[in-house]
């Protein structure tokens, strides 16, 4: 894939609008936002009660994944538009979810519900009904999602990305600063882990930095990206804008997105941690 | 501005431990309202809305960024030390050094 065949723009949502193929899906860590104002024809998608299978940790099952995006008015051939708050972390964290059953065509809005907002284009209260479809998820391709044995495996020979912040890297703070810092794992990283905050790869407004940019800055960090990558965070959804990043604007294969994260690998007893830069 | 934790703009603190936190929050409101505290503290000024509050560590690294809510309110937990906030919103961007303590809520009020 490319960025010209994931990303669309404000200006193409906008001349979109009213495109009966297109289907927008909003997808916020602030399940609030929504709510209070979205982009005309949006629906959305809860992260946890629409994602989360509920009963055990992990996705939804296929059947279920088919239900919702029934549901929600979703064909197969439906061109899905992901956008939310939080330089799209939820909405990446989505788009991975939609390849891995399968979709042929998500892209995602660069700059997200943030661009949105900073550039004054309107948000509405109304929210759409659609029509019910018959959607047929794809089995899951396991290919880009990493599980904890792997990952320990990988320690020392695979490339393994910490894309949260240097403060949870060096076991400073246990969770994104805008959230309490009570998490039940212990602090610090994956051994051998980089730390290449999935920040780094956004400019301010929430957009992508170029492609040129964007190998530079895995270049400086020394990641070898002809090697395998695992890339995780916290819960898996800053990992998934890295590993959107990586696969899908840049192209790398080999590229999995570890959504057990560091709540799982944290909480693992008797594996390696590393502490401090 | 206002460091004070006695009469916040940010969110209550109701319910927040703050012997363990290290919280850095306020409000932010639109430039050309009155920005005066009124007699009982409350901060006048019309409340900015969805902008887009980020916060640097002391190497200018991103940390994390939320929006501010309906009352143009905005909260960190973060860990003692320097940090930078970047506040965006349509049309306007200012930034704001803060220094934090645990125990002791930073409680911001910033004009856009």
């Amino acid at each position: 894939m490319s960025r010209e065949k994931t990303l669309v723009s404000t200006d193409w949502v906008l001349e979109n609008l009213n495109n009966s193929s297109v289907v927008l899906v909003e997808v916020d860590e602030d399940t609030t936002l929504y709510q209070g104002g979205h982009i005309e024809g949006a629906i959305t998608f809860h992260w946890r009660d629409d994602l989360q299978d509920g009963l055990i940790r992990d996705l939804i099952s296929k059947e279920k994944f088919e239900a919702l995006l029934s549901k929600n008015g979703i064909s197969n051939d439906s061109t899905v538009v992901l956008y939310g708050g939080n330089n799209n972390w939820f909405a990446t964290y989505a788009f991975w979810y939609f390849k891995i059953y399968g979709h042929h065509d998500v892209r995602l809005l660069d700059g997200g519900r943030k661009l949105w907002e900073l550039k004054g284009l309107p948000l509405v209260s109304a929210v759409p009904t659609r029509t019910a479809t018959r959607y047929v998820a794809r089995e899951r391709d396991n290919s880009i999602r990493s599980f904890r044995d792997e990952v320990v495996a990988a320690i020392g020979t695979k490339n393994i990305v910490d894309v949260r912040s240097p403060a949870e890297f060096s076991g400073e703070l246990a969770a994104p600063a805008h959230l309490p810092q009570e998490g039940g794992q212990i602090k610090g990283h994956i051994p051998s882990a980089k730390n290449i905050p999935w920040s780094k790869a956004a400019n301010e407004d929430g957009t992508f930095k170029s492609d040129a940019e964007l190998r530079d800055i895995y270049a400086a960090a020394g990641v070898d990206l002809s090697k395998e990558t695992i890339a995780y965070c916290r819960i898996g959804e800053r990992s998934a804008f890295s590993w959107f990043v990586l696969h899908e604007l840049l192209n790398v294969e080999n590229v999995k997105n570890y959504d057990g994260s560091w709540t799982e690998y944290g909480s693992l007893v008797g594996v390696p941690v590393a502490v401090g830069a | 501005m206002r460091t004070c934790g006695a009469t916040p703009g940010g969110p209550s603190l109701a319910g927040v431990d703050l012997s363990k936190q290290t919280v850095i929050q306020g409000v932010i409101l639109r430039d050309g309202e009155s920005t005066q505290a009124d007699a009982t503290g409350v901060p006048n000024g019309s409340p900015v809305e969805r902008a887009h509050v980020r916060l640097l560590d002391s190497s200018g690294e991103f940390t994390a960024e939320v929006p501010t809510n309906k009352g143009g309110q905005f909260r960190f937990f973060a860990a003692p030390g320097s940090w930078t906030l970047v506040i965006q919103a349509h049309g306007a961007r200012v930034e704001q050094k803060v220094s934090a303590t645990q125990g002791t809520p930073v409680d911001l009020v910033i004009t856009l």
